[in-house]
This record gives structure tokens, C-alpha cells and sequence, in this order.
């Protein structure tokens, strides 16, 4: 059981670094999803250790979730790319400059 | 268990793809390598009904909107190569090695080894287990998440709606227009040149030759400019076939 929750936290990890290393907003968003899916399998994996299904149900509510979110999030993207013809995260910095 | 150690390399070297591929695409498929292992692994542990949703949802549906929207934003996308922050990326890398390894430790300190699984649970069925639970325990749960949905699909909608700014051109102002720079600038009003025209190759690559035979930018697509895909209408391999043959001693001596 312990190796599915391993896996879980390194794929998190990733996602995690992944966040803070890349510029492209397009990129970050997917590693947000790489999270996602981690903590997907956590649910799953818990689900099969105390014998009851709801975890994946989490992990299903979860889901929906994150489609809803890639929605929004990636029609974001796609409005900022039309005011700055760019995607990078830096470039969205004109309330700090 | 198998599965599982033959799948966990695999997952972990494409999640890594994803934060060191240097184009959005590679890492969009490296995700999409990511995600059909986890439904692997799922059904490994008695949940076909996610199995099943996550093919169809992530890698199907979400997957497809990544590149949909990756080639919509276009060729030129990549990421900067400079920091804007300097030691950024070690100072993340240390961070991130630091948190993977205490929550690794926490987790493998307190979470028992004892799996009861999903035997007894599963009896009528894993989607039967779970519409028991969807449509009992967590109905209003549910019903929030419909509305989320629209909510979100109403967002994507007011997000991606863009406005007018200018007016419309119709067809007579474009000729109109074409004809005053062809008055002012000489531009010619017909359409633009094909490529390959006068060049060697006829490849969309191959910009047009001018009579005094300098290429013609406008000939080719800009996105093959942007991308630098461009050949040259001059360093031709028919140059180099040709003194090739000419290189090659002949197979008999005598001709």
C-alpha cells in the first residue's frame, strides 16, 4: 500500500516543482493537472485500504472538478494570449510595474 | 504489483518529461503518457469505473483541450530560457526535493500496512458501489457539481467571446482598400505570389524567386518564418547531387 502512496506524493512533487520552474502558463496548468491526478491515485489507493468505496468518490467529484477548472482556466489563457500575444507567466506583471 | 513496478517507472520519467521538455507539446504528451498509466492503475486496484473516466475524461477530454488550446496559441509559445529570478529554478529544485522527502517520510511513518480491500465493497459491482454512494450519501454534492459545470461552461463562453473593436470590412472595402495602396504604395492588388515559383524546389517552403533571383519573403506563410523552416532558395542539394556524380569514378574505367 505504501508504494502507491509514495508514488502519489513523488508525482505531486513533480507537479509542485513543475509549478514553480516553468514560464509557460499553458505548461504550469498541466503540472497543476499532474497534482491532481496525484492525489487521484492517494484517494484511490486509500479506498482500497479501508474497503469502502468513497475515496472513489473523491477521486470521481474530483475529476469533474478539474474539467471544470481546465475550462475556465485554460479560456483564461487563451484571452491573455489575445491582449499580450504571449503565454508566458511573466509577462502578466503590469500591476507590478 | 507487477503492474505497479512496471508502471511506476514509466509514470515517474514522463512526469519528469513534463517539467524538463523544453516544447509544450512534448510535455503534453508526456502528461497524456502520465495519465493512461494512472487509469492502468486504477483498474489494478479494483476501480474500473475511474479506469473507464479517467480515459475518457483526462485523456480524452482534457488532453485534447491542452493541445487544442497549444495550437491555438501557436508555434511560438516556448518558454523563455533566461530566469527572471535568479537561482529560481535551484532554489525550487531544493524546495521540491526537501517537501518530496518529508511527506514520503511522514506518510510511510503513519500509514498502516493493513489493506482491507475492495472485496466486500465491490460485491454488486464497482459502478453500482459507487452510484449507491453518488446518488445517497453525496446527491447534494452531486447536484453542486451540475451546477459547476455550467457555471464553468457559461465562464469558458463569456471568456473565449470576443468583441467587435473595429468595424466589419466588407467585400468592396477590401478591393477599395487594395487599390488605394496599389494608387500610393505600387502593391500588387492580385493575390500573393506561390512558392516555389521560379525557385528550384516547389515546396511550400521554397520562397519564389524575383526575376534578378532574390527570394520573395511574402510568398511563404509567415508561421514557416516564425518557426525558421524556411529553405533558402539558393543552397540547393541538386548543386551538391551534381557534383557527386561528378566525384564518382566510374565503375568500369572507360565509358
Amino acid at each position: 500500500m505504501n508504494e502507491y502512496i509514495t508514488l502519489s506524493l513523488i508525482l505531486f512533487t513533480i507537479g509542485c516543482v513543475g509549478v514553480l520552474v516553468r514560464r509557460n502558463a499553458i505548461v504550469v496548468f498541466m503540472c497543476i493537472e499532474l497534482m491532481l491526478n496525484a492525489t487521484n491515485l492517494a484517494f484511490v489507493s486509500f479506498s482500497r485500504q479501508n474497503g469502502n468505496l468513497d475515496g472513489q468518490v473523491a477521486a470521481f467529484f474530483v475529476m469533474v472538478v478539474a474539467a471544470a477548472e481546465v475550462v475556465v482556466g485554460l479560456s483564461i489563457i487563451v484571452s491573455i494570449y489575445r491582449a499580450r500575444r504571449s503565454t508566458s507567466v511573466d509577462e502578466a506583471s503590469l500591476l507590478k510595474s | 504489483m507487477t503492474v505497479f513496478w512496471l508502471l511506476a517507472p514509466i509514470m515517474v520519467i514522463a512526469a519528469l518529461g513534463l517539467v524538463f521538455a523544453r516544447k509544450a507539446v512534448h510535455a503534453a504528451l508526456c502528461l497524456a503518457v502520465v495519465m493512461i498509466s494512472l487509469a492502468v492503475l486504477y483498474a489494478a486496484q479494483g476501480a474500473p469505473f475511474l479506469f473507464a473516466v479517467q480515459i475518457i475524461v483526462y485523456t480524452g477530454a482534457i488532453m485534447m483541450l491542452f493541445l487544442f488550446v497549444l495550437m491555438l496559441v501557436g508555434v511560438d509559445s516556448s518558454d523563455a530560457v533566461k530566469e527572471t529570478i535568479g537561482g529560481q529554478r535551484l532554489a525550487a529544485a531544493i524546495i521540491g526535493l526537501i517537501f518530496g522527502l518529508t511527506v514520503v517520510l511522514a506518510v510511510g511513518q503513519t500509514v498502516s500496512g493493513v489493506v482491507v480491500g475492495l472485496k466486500a465493497a465491490n460485491g454488486n459491482g464497482n459502478p453500482y458501489g459507487l452510484s449507491e454512494l453518488l446518488f445517497g450519501k453525496y446527491v447534494l454534492a452531486f447536484e453542486f457539481t451540475s451546477a459547476l459545470l455550467i457555471t464553468a461552461a457559461l465562464g469558458a463562453m463569456v471568456l473565449a467571446h470576443k468583441e467587435r473593436l473595429t468595424t466589419r470590412h466588407s467585400q468592396a472595402d477590401i478591393a477599395a482598400r487594395r487599390m488605394r495602396e496599389y494608387a500610393e504604395s505600387g502593391r500588387h492588388p492580385g493575390p500573393l505570389p506561390t512558392p516555389g515559383v521560379f525557385a528550384r524546389h516547389n515546396a511550400v517552403d521554397t520562397p519564389a524567386l524575383l526575376p534578378d533571383g532574390t527570394p520573395l519573403e511574402t510568398s511563404i506563410s509567415s508561421s514557416l518564418v516564425a518557426r525558421g523552416q524556411v529553405r533558402d532558395g539558393f543552397d540547393d542539394d541538386i548543386d551538391k547531387v551534381v557534383e557527386q556524380l561528378d566525384d564518382e569514378p566510374e565503375p568500369g574505367g572507360e565509358k
